[in-house]
């Protein structure tokens, strides 16, 4: 497989570290090499977590600004900031929702309109699939399903070259089986909503 | 079974790159690992931990690193196979036992490990622990990848018994946070009962003991240094004009960079993986056919320094660089775009760096920094103590946990942090050297780990400041590991002492001594502020679970609040907690439901009253 640089970034809670892991194991299914990093400690609190992974031929686990093939967004304002990791051939996933950081509940700073966000990351980069994540976690059934359904998107977008065969394989064996129907649920919801999105 | 308990030879599995350092202890027959937490180590121990209480594998969170450090001496120095890990500053706090140790030696081998932290991920310095071994006179080896790190981690038991030496296993962030393909080994059975032979020639060491063992060290270290010369993990890729000398993850972005260029052809790579003592001849070899050599390592000039003196003493007028204004900085950690255009420009190979995308019309985008959590039990705390201190000239000496957290705005509750525990002696200092009123901040870990010290000093020396030890019950920022405070039986496991705080407190003389509840807001503040009256040294203990702690336990039951329509929209909770279940939706304060934990702080604080709670 040709080098793909993936970059998940994520508010910390909001799963990037399962959704990398799942991945892994897709890769490791599907005969793909991979190597993954991710930022764990104080960031996780709220701030800002990103997980970089660079499938095929290439070495290096961490990816360059300006040199990711995807980019996977679970928080618009956050795809948006992740801009300078991007190139004009980036495909672009991102989640709508959004979770407006206190510094701009405090005053400190203003939340930057989604549409505006949805319009300058289909301007710069190469493709935007924009998905309401959120809802779909919640339809299927859990609100903290929000990195599976995003998951379910990105493999929708073939960039990755991942069946979806090997992805729900990958889900089954990393994520918890009491969430198992729910995080299946999800994925099947992103996967669908992602194929329906034409921006 | 822990998955890394499993005797599969041959199986592949994804593993964090601690995972896999944690996989090649066990590989190794360890059988006894002590720690304490700290990013970029924590899953290590975690992953230890975990399989100590399956198996017959002994480990322990000690209360700082100086004391697993010497805990895990006594183990080495009984025969047992040992491995002590840390963060890099926390082995500045064990660097008095590992300096003499490398005098005094092991019998069984023994593994500590240094996870340094290039670009400070989660650290309050980026400093090159390399220096340790060099300082110490102690065998080095630094892993490139995740499944390095598992072999070094196998090999240094085994050159650590044949040199009877402790080794230090350096890595660097993107070594333990990294995950990638790891295949298992056969395992070693572990010895778990040792026995010591007094050797007091060996292990007392007065001074004319100690003469004897500065003379064996060296000697250890000429023959480490053979063992350097000839070693797997010092390998040379590729050949030509071109010399590139590189260790750790700086190994595989020069890899990519060569590949990407197109010069493997006129390019030579040393990559040092055992590289204290450097290989001298080895450097030397290579550095004869070169036109050219690039060093490139992160942090200092640690291999360029000594290759630069290697290429004098052999004769070499080569040019030799690495660190400099145009090439590369002691500052943060390196990345592969960088390292391919740095090589590109020394080695004058045409190249042009991928177009950056124009962001002049991107809006500014708020800042998110990481905050204290829903119904954190800090926030409270620091809410409380900036009323009860109003009025007063206040300096806020604060220390390394979430805690630290506690200096952003709007609580800005932190004014000096150095290391873990100095927010306990620096009050002695500020209170003695200024009329200004000093309240520091410490969590309970951190408070057993370097704050007892300082308090019993407060004591003796009669200083004048209130400390406020914040009880949560865990050892929250690296990942709830436990401490000596902790009740260990409501995490399933008995045969652990417990330490009471208050009592440990009284118990050194700290003659004014309260306890508050901070989630009673009006009460602690009362309480809070006839501490901070008090002449000499007074002690708050503040006496609440960390949330997530007790969500994870089941011992906390959420129960939402809600914005009711008593609200008149001043947002005094927003402006003075900030509490990221607060958001603003057309103007107004809500709370989000999900997230909202039910400490009731906003709600004590509205002046309306106007925060009830959310009937289900």
């Amino acid at each position: 497989m040709e080098t793909t640089r993936l970059i998940m970034v994520a508010v910390g809670g909001q799963g990037n570290l399962l959704a990398s892991k799942v991945l892994g194991e897709a890769a490791l299914i599907s005969g793909v090499r991979v190597r993954m990093s991710e930022i764990h400690g104080m960031a996780q609190r709220g701030g800002v977590v990103e997980s970089a992974l660079v499938f095929g031929e290439a070495t290096s686990s961490i990816i360059s600004d300006g040199e990711a093939d995807i980019l996977l967004g679970f928080e618009p304002s956050e795809t948006l900031r992740a801009l300078n990791r991007c190139n004009k051939d980036t495909k672009v996933i991102t989640n709508t929702a959004t979770l407006p950081p206190f510094t701009v509940s405090i005053g400190k700073g203003v939340y930057p309109d989604v549409e505006n966000i949805k319009a300058l990351l289909k301007e710069k980069c190469a493709g935007l699939v924009a998905i309401d994540a959120m809802k779909l976690a919640k339809e299927a059934g859990s609100p903290m399903s929000v990195n599976i359904v995003l998951l379910g998107a990105l493999i929708q977008s073939g960039s990755l070259g991942f069946s979806k065969e090997n992805v729900i394989e990958a889900i089954k064996r990393r994520t918890k089986k009491v969430f198992l129907d729910k995080n299946l649920n999800a994925f099947d919801l992103g996967f669908v909503a992602a194929q329906n999105y034409s921006s | 079974m822990h998955k890394l308990l499993n005797d599969s030879p041959g199986k592949q599995i994804m593993l964090l790159g601690n995972e896999a350092i944690a996989r090649g202890a066990i590989e190794a027959g360890c059988a006894f690992a002590t720690t304490y937490p700290g990013t970029p180590s924590s899953e290590i121990s975690l992953n230890l931990f975990q399989m100590s209480q399956e198996s017959d594998l002994y480990f322990e969170y000690s209360t700082n690193e100086k004391v697993a450090l010497e805990v895990a001496a006594a183990a080495a120095n009984s025969g047992l196979r040992t491995f002590c890990m840390m963060k890099h500053v926390g082995l500045n706090v064990a660097a008095d036992p590992f300096m003499t140790l490398a005098y005094v030696g092991v019998t069984g081998g023994m593994v500590i490990l240094s996870a340094d932290d290039p670009s400070m991920f989660s650290s309050q310095n980026e400093q090159d622990n390399r220096y340790y071994a060099k300082f110490g006179n102690l065998p080095m080896l630094e892993p490139s990848s995740v499944p390095e790190a598992k072999e070094m981690m196998r090999y240094a038991f085994d050159l650590s018994e044949e040199l009877k030496q402790p080794v230090l296993l350096r890595t660097t962030t993107r070594i333990n946070h990294s995950n990638a393909f790891v295949t298992f080994g056969d395992m070693k059975p572990r010895q778990t009962k040792g026995k010591f032979i007094r050797e007091p020639l060996r292990c007392v060491t007065v001074p004319a003991v100690s003469r004897q063992l500065h003379v064996k060290l060296l000697e250890k270290m000429n023959k480490a240094k053979g063992l350097s010369e000839t070693s797997d993990f010092n390998p040379v890729k590729g050949s030509g004009k071109f010399g590139i000398i590189v260790n750790g993850v700086s190994f595989h972005y020069a890899l990519d960079a060569v590949k990407d260029l197109g010069i493997e052809g006129d390019t030579k790579i040393l990559r040092l993986g055992f590289s204290n003592p450097m290989p001298e001849k080895l450097i030397k070899n290579f550095l004869k056919d070169c036109e050219k050599v690039l060093v490139i390592e992160e942090g200092e000039a640690f291999m360029e320094e000594a290759v630069k003196a290697f290429a004098q003493e052999a004769g070499l007028m080569i040019p030799i660089n690495g660190k400099s204004e145009t090439l590369f900085s002691r500052l943060s950690e390196y990345d592969p775009a960088m390292v391919r255009e740095k090589i590109a420009a020394y080695f004058g190979i045409e190249y042009t760096p991928k177009e950056k995308l124009s962001v002049d019309n991107v809006p500014e985008i708020p800042m998110r920094p990481p905050n204290l959590c829903s119904g954190c039990s800090h926030r409270a705390t620091f809410y409380e103590v900036k009323q009860a201190a109003r009025d007063m000239d206040i300096i806020c000496p604060t220390d390394i946990g979430c805690y630290t957290l506690g200096f952003l705005p709007p609580l800005n509750m932190g004014d000096f942090v150095i290391c873990m525990g100095s927010s306990v002696s620096t009050s002695c200092g500020f209170g003695q050297a200024t009329d200004q009123k000093v309240i520091s901040f410490i969590g309970d870990s951190t408070f057993f780990h370097s704050g007892i010290t300082g308090l019993v000093n407060a004591v003796f020396n009669n200083h004048n400041f209130t400390l406020v030890i914040l009880e949560n019950g865990t050892t929250a920022m690296t990942g709830h590991q436990p401490h000596p405070g902790v009740d260990m039986e409501r995490l399933g496991l008995d045969g652990f002492g417990r330490i009471n705080i208050e009592n440990l407190v009284r118990a050194l003389g700290v003659e004014h001594v309260s306890v508050i509840k901070p989630f009673k807001v009006k009460k602690s503040i009362e309480t809070i502020r006839e501490a901070l009256e008090y002449k000499g040294v007074s002690v708050i203990l503040s006496q609440e679970p960390c949330a997530l702690y007790a969500k994870s336990l089941k011992l906390l039951k959420p129960r939402a609040f809600k914005v009711s329509d008593k609200c008149v929209d001043h947002k005094d909770c927003v402006n003075s907690i900030a509490c990221p279940s607060f958001y603003i939706e057309d103007g107004r304060v809500k709370i989000d439901a999900d997230t909202c934990v039910g400490c009731a702080v906003c709600a004590q604080i509205c002046p309306e009253n106007a925060i009830t709670p959310l009937k289900k």
